[in-house]
């Protein structure tokens, strides 16, 4: 007992050189070093994504084809969002509940260690293969994210099965990762945490965790059809055999909504911890967040079609889902009053995680008012596959999620390295960030109504102004992120020592570790008041 | 062997997760090589399978050895059964997406494309794109004659299903049975009824496999038959398939049964399997309702 004592306070016991260090990594069974793979995977997937949109705007920058010819483009906004939603929200967010979920139930790890290695290491090899789709003949995947059929059945490139399988390998780390977290929530607490005690950031993951268990294997259904059709001679999307391609739509959505709340659960739930720390009051209405957490999860599952108004689906149907998806404002509403609420005679003070935590709010609220547009079956008429759409998803995942992500890492990189950010060029990350993501994705609301089509590399001359600006904020927004990644790296080794609070306000558990926390959490279940 | 202070258990590096990893990438990337008629395709498939295999021994043995050793607490046993528990969950979202594919095409595409789904675009589709088909369920002659080539005759609930049927509810008897003999310490009990199941579980595999032969020699009825053919085959297909790793599971647990892993007090790795069990039992149920009778 005595040694597994001594290398629970000393990390894990490795070889020295280079091969020791390769094997830490490798073969890790900690929540910590996981939760660090997850964060650093998806920050490098960011710029490879970020690349791919920074060619996407410097082919709109201008009227006309110069850079890039129609398949590459499309190519390129296919890999984009595919990259962006399964390879840097999902395992970032994933990456914040490896950290974060057993500091703040009071546990010392994971309940699976061994499975939470393998739910990471499967991610690098599936992203190798997604990217290599661009170097096979006939190009990458090039029919869009939601990859449709036919596109992508009876017209995919011969790429198209690499890009199933790896589909495939994202969709077991996501079961694997999420089957984990929810057994640790469900299982690990300190033993006086009870549930509604939980904090909000557990209670959403355990919700994501929930909604990702239910759809990724649906998504696996999908794939699987797809490669089925294209190759084994069955017709699920093919009318011709009795089928239907709009088959595919309904199962894609039906995974697809879902994984909206999946992408952004995790954000309200780093929200709703920042806001109460730097407004120093208790989340206003905590147990209706929880419950609005739940009901969201619940309508997301009866809101599908409001992705295919204008598939030719019956009238009554699209009345059903039109509703529906209003509905969801409701809970949501709900959350974006309890944060205002609880910043209502707060003491606040504004560091770069509250800064980022209110324009989420802000911001995020706009992409909501956005999509209660798009939910409106008749105006989707007219805003389906416009530039409209666009503004609305990047409002609610770059100022939504992605800001969320931000807030987080700002919040806790204190905690996890045991060393305080740059403030400074965190606030010129944050304003950098919020004006040119604004001067980016504003105008495509404009360009949208004007009836400018989406995954298109050319456009009318009616188009031109906005979207020179669009990519002009495209690529300020792409260049500050560097201000980022090197306030991380910068701060890592020269940043001031944090205490164990960080935070004048910080509330719970993980603030009661010290800062870095040991390698194993909690040895012994903390009390919880 | 490696745990924290307080009795948590935490285990110590693996090198298991990176060689599933491997495994993993082999067989994908081998798999769609050998859709592509690559020869590197099976090899890589192959290599990529014998990984897998060896991985999961290897894994298996670690936690069965922990296990032995009361190397863990009862508070991982428990997290284990709810890892069961919810990637069983995953399982049956995964046949859903294949249930409701099924329903759809029998309550809307079918319908719609014969013309009788009540809307103008119903009767549209029908008359302009194809006239000749008829919306009924089984779909003999698909829309499409010319690339999918329909059936002679669908299958029956009442022949092989049948008895496919009274064999996988009987194997669900018998392992419930061999739970009562371990929690009984019953071990020649606990043997023969195991050996029982998984010789039900080979039956099983067997007649389908009867069952598709015919189809694809007697009936006409394939993968490339239309969504009739579509739907039976991916249906009963990875159900079949689960029964094949469910049943190479039973004999494991039965070779385990015979060593006397088991006792009223750890019987995890047992009841894991037999969850297993159980819920490829359902789904055949729903199977034998949804696609052979009704
Ligand atoms: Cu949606």
């Amino acid at each position: 007992m005595t040694e597994a004592v001594v290398h629970a306070h000393h990390g894990p016991d490795r070889r020295p050189g280079i091969i020791g260090w390769i094997a830490r990594w490798l073969f890790t069974t900690n929540h910590k070093d996981i939760g660090t793979l997850y964060l650093v995977m998806s920050c490098f997937m960011f710029f490879v994504a970020g690349a791919m949109a920074m060619v996407i705007r410097a082919e709109l920058w201008i009227p006309g084809l110069q850079i890039v010819n129609p398949h590459f483009f499309n190519q390129m906004t296919t890999l984009h969002g595919l990259i962006m939603v399964f390879g840097v929200i999902m395992p970032a967010t994933v990456g914040f509940a490896n950290w974060m979920v057993p500091m703040m139930i009071g546990a010392p790890d994971m309940a699976l260690p061994r499975l939470n290695n393998l739910s990471f290491w499967i991610l690098p090899f599936a992203f190798t293969l997604l990217t290599s789709t661009l170097f096979m003949k006939g190009g990458a995947p090039d029919f869009g994210w939601t990859f449709y059929a036919p596109l992508s059945s009876t017209y995919g490139p011969p790429s198209t099965d690499f890009f199933i399988f790896s589909v495939h390998m994202m969709g077991m780390s996501s079961i694997l990762g999420s089957l984990n977290i929810i057994v640790t929530i469900l299982n690990l607490r300190a033993p006086s945490m009870k549930m509604m005690k939980m904090p909000i950031f557990v209670w959403t993951w355990l919700i994501t965790a929930f909604l990702l268990l239910a759809v990724m294997p649906i998504l696996a259904g999908a794939v699987t059809m797809l490669l089925t059709d294209r190759h084994f001679g069955t017709s699920f999307f093919n009318a011709a055999g009795g089928g239907d391609p709009l088959l595919f739509q309904h199962i894609f959505w039906f995974f697809g909504h879902p994984e909206v709340y999946i992408l952004i659960l995790p954000a309200f739930g780093i929200v709703s911890e920042v806001v109460p720390t730097f407004s120093r009051k208790p989340l206003f209405g905590r147990n209706m967040m929880i419950y609005a957490t739940i009901c969201i999860a619940v309508l997301s599952f009866l809101v599908w079609a409001h992705h295919m108004f204008t598939t030719g689906i019956t009238l009554s149907a699209e009345l059903f889902f039109m509703y529906v998806t209003m509905l969801v404002a409701v809970p949501t509403g709900v959350k974006v009053f309890n944060w205002v609420s609880t910043m209502y005679k707060g003491s606040l003070t504004f560091e770069t995680p509250m800064l980022f935590a209110l324009a989420f709010i802000v911001l995020f609220t706009i992409g909501g008012f956005s999509g209660l547009m798009l939910a409106i079956a008749p105006a989707d008429f007219q805003y389906q596959d416009t530039y409209f759409v666009v503004a609305h998803f990047h409002y609610v995942l770059v100022s939504g999620s992605l800001f969320a992500l931000f807030t987080g890492v700002y919040y806790w990189y204190p905690k996890w390295t045991g060393r305080m950010y740059n403030e400074a060029l965190g606030k010129w990350h944050f304003w950098l960030s919020l004006i040119s993501m604004n001067v980016t994705f504003f105008p495509m609301h404009f360009l949208g109504l004007a009836g400018m089509p989406r995954r298109i590399p050319d456009y009318a001359l009616q188009f031109a102004d906005f979207n020179w600006i669009a990519s002009l904020g495209a690529f300020v927004f792409g260049i500050t992120q560097l201000i980022f990644v090197f306030n991380l790296i910068y701060s890592r080794y020269k940043g001031k020592q944090a205490t164990m609070e960080v935070w004048e306000g910080s509330h719970g558990l993980e603030w009661t570790l010290p800062s870095p926390p040991p390698y194993h959490s909690f040895e012994t279940p903390p009390e919880v008041k | 062997m490696s745990s924290t202070a307080g009795g948590y258990y935490v285990p110590k590096p693996s090198h298991w997760p990176i060689m599933a990893c491997i495994a993993l990438i082999c067989l994908t990337t081998g798999a769609a090589n050998w859709i592509h008629g690559n020869t590197i395709g099976p090899y890589l498939f192959s290599f990529g399978f014998l990984v897998l295999i060896f991985m999961k021994l290897g894994w298996f043995r670690t936690v069965i050895n922990e296990g032995l050793n009361d190397t863990f607490n009862h508070q991982v046993e428990l997290s284990f059964r709810w890892g069961m528990g919810w990637f069983i969950f995953s399982e049956v979202c995964f046949f859903s997406a294949f249930f409701g594919a099924l329903f759809y095409t029998r309550a809307i595409v079918v319908p719609w494309l014969g013309g009788d789904y009540g809307t103008a675009a119903s009767l549209h589709t029908n008359l302009v794109l194809w006239p000749n088909f008829h919306g009924v369920w089984p779909v003999m002659n698909p829309p499409g004659k010319s690339v999918f080539h329909g059936l002679t005759e669908a299958m029956s609930a009442w022949g092989i299903a049948t008895i496919n049927t009274a064999v996988l509810l009987t194997s669900g008897l018998t392992i419930t049975w061999a739970h009562w003999a371990i929690v009984k310490s019953r071990r020649k009990q606990v043997v023969i009824s195991m050996l029982i199941t998984v010789a039900l579980g080979i039956a099983f595999l067997a007649l389908q496999s009867h069952e598709y032969w015919r189809a694809y020699n007697l009936q006409g009825l394939t993968l490339g038959s239309g969504i009739y053919g579509t739907t039976f085959f991916m249906l009963t297909g990875f159900h079949g398939l689960h029964v094949t790793i469910g049943t190479i599971m039973l004999i494991i647990i039965t070779i385990r049964c015979m060593k006397g892993h088991f006792d009223k007090d750890h019987l995890f790795g047992f009841e894991a399997v037999s969850w297993y069990w159980h819920f490829v039992d359902v789904v055949w149920l729903l199977l034998f309702i949804f696609v052979y009778w009704m």
